[in-house]
């Protein structure tokens, strides 16, 4: 444990002295002071000062006089030199209460604190797991699957069918359907372009689901439509990219 | 005759062993290479401020907040989809680099290239499987990332220029994939890359322009399989290392990531 400073003992037991030297002087004029409601928490003068102005608006009635008297006693304290200023309270303060700014209004407060946890180890540690997991699976995936080779490049010989890479193949559907143009850059195009713009387009501010039920339902018809026309084009399509049955016919997709 | 006799006990193995560790670990060298809050250092404890150090001083964990909310460390809100397609960029660089040990970009070579590197290199063909598979995986996994992202409406303000980039981070990857297709210039890849070039001369007004400049000329060949390979060796990655950096970057920037939903 730390020391602590010499100078800060004697200053805090001459604090407690004071302290229990004071209690027994104020107490039988703060019982005085609160007959009805004595709230602790209150300071003696202020209970005072608001029984005089509440005895005062009894006996006069018109509160613009007092307030100029009130005026009047606060600039004629400003000016006294020695004693106890004119204007000033009970316990011979001068300063007073003039408004409660609550946190919040000027500073920026946050209103819920956010709960952190440290990067180390909480996020790297998952982070490092991820990243071995995701080695060892291409690693043994690798071992056990080889990747395609076929025969040497051959412009002469189209093999049948000629089938684009995976994640171009619902393209390749949409060519069966659409002329070439529409399936190869205006769908793709115009799809592209929604969605980089999607946060532009999306003006509701809420994260939850249940406020955005149209913007996920439109995402997801969209991607399982782009899903279906990936497989069909992968494993559906055969000789002549027509369509047959992969456990029938079998499968026509290289990877 | 006088017997000098040393109390203390001669120092054991394990003695000697702290020993050692403890002057390395104090010497100048150790700690000029070893910044604060590295558990290599001497004396390191578990306390916050190491942990932070640890982030700080690290050039490859920097890119990290010191602290992260605690809902963000669940794996299940981000599947870690993110980090993984970085993770397989990297994966996929080293593999690279390492196959274009072995190729040589040109229509005679480039094939008898990718099959001696199967059968006559030591490890040729795992890295070669690891690298396609890579390939496909980082396609799969920048997709699902999109996709976690929009489900969890992480794309809203103050987030949305770091979705924009994020769609061309996606449309980056898939180019990097394409051009990667035509280089062991097989039967799967000439055709597959005819088939996809093909739809870009559909292109309105350049469509021709476009296939061209892209082919080096009006069909596949071995100007194709050059311009191809500098793009996906180089020119690709390097404009997806800055895309990427401005993307992690935004993420700090923008407030770390999104809350929970």
């Amino acid at each position: 444990m730390t020391e602590i400073p010499e100078h800060l003992l004697k200053r805090a037991q001459a604090a407690r002295e004071k302290a229990a030297a004071d209690v027994p002087s104020e107490v039988p004029a703060a019982a005085a002071a609160s007959e009805p409601a004595a709230d602790p928490r209150i300071p003696a003068h202020l209970l005072e000062r608001s029984k005089a102005a509440k005895s005062k608006a009894s006996g006069e009635s018109s509160g613009a006089v007092a307030l100029q008297e009130k005026v009047a006693s606060v600039v004629a304290a400003a000016p006294t030199g020695g004693g106890l200023p004119v204007g000033a309270g009970p316990g011979g303060h001068t300063q007073r209460l003039l408004t409660v700014i609550k946190s919040g209004s000027i500073q920026d407060v946050k209103a819920t604190p956010v709960d952190k946890v440290h990067t180390w180890p909480h996020l790297l540690a998952a982070e490092f797991v991820a990243a071995l997991a995701c080695t060892a699976f291409t690693f043994f995936f690798s071992i056990f699957v080889n990747a395609p080779l076929l025969q040497l490049a051959n412009i002469n010989r189209t093999p049948n069918p000629s089938k684009a890479p995976w994640y171009f193949l619902g393209l390749q559907e949409l060519l069966t359907m659409f002329h070439p143009m529409v399936a190869g850059v205006t769908i793709p195009g115009v799809g592209m372009i929604i969605l980089i713009f999607a946060p532009f387009i999306d003006k509701n501010p809420s994260n939850k689901p249940e406020d955005r039920k149209f913007a996920i339902s439109i995402m997801t018809v969209h991607i399982m439509f782009w899903a279906v026309l990936v497989i069909i084009g992968s494993f559906f399509r055969g000789p002549g990219f027509n369509f047959v049955l992969p456990w029938r016919d079998g499968l026509f997709f290289d990877l | 005759m006088a017997k000098i006799i040393d109390e203390t006990p001669r120092p054991t193995a394990k003695d000697r062993i702290t020993k050692t560790v403890n002057d390395v670990q104090g010497s100048q060298v150790w700690t000029s290479i070893f910044r604060p809050g590295s558990i290599f250092r001497k004396g390191y404890t578990d306390s916050p401020r190491n942990r932070s150090y640890v982030v700080m001083n690290s050039v490859l964990y920097h890119l990290h907040p010191v602290k992260v909310k605690r809902h963000a460390v669940k794996v299940s809100y981000t599947l870690c989809l993110g980090g993984l397609s970085f993770f397989l960029f990297i994966l996929l660089t080293v593999t690279g680099i390492f196959l274009m040990f072995f190729y040589r970009p040109t229509d005679v070579a480039a094939w008898n290239d990718i099959s001696n590197l199967q059968t006559s290199v030591t490890f040729g063909l795992l890295v070669r499987n690891m690298h396609r598979w890579g390939a496909h995986l980082m396609v799969l996994s920048v997709f699902l990332h999109m996709a976690r992202v929009f489900y969890h409406g992480a794309y809203k303000s103050p987030r949305e220029f770091n979705w924009v980039i994020g769609v061309v981070l996606l449309m980056l990857t898939l180019l990097l994939s394409f051009t990667g297709y035509l280089l062991p210039w097989d039967q799967l890849a000439l055709w597959a890359v005819t088939v996809g070039t093909n739809m870009m001369g559909y292109t309105p007004v350049f469509g021709t322009q476009v296939r061209f400049v892209l082919l080096g000329g009006k069909e596949i060949g071995s100007e194709t399989l050059l311009r191809w390979y500098v793009l996906h060796v180089l020119l690709l990655p390097f404009v997806i290392v800055i895309f990427m950096a401005i993307h992690f970057w935004r993420v700090r920037k923008d407030g770390g990531i999104s809350g929970p939903l």
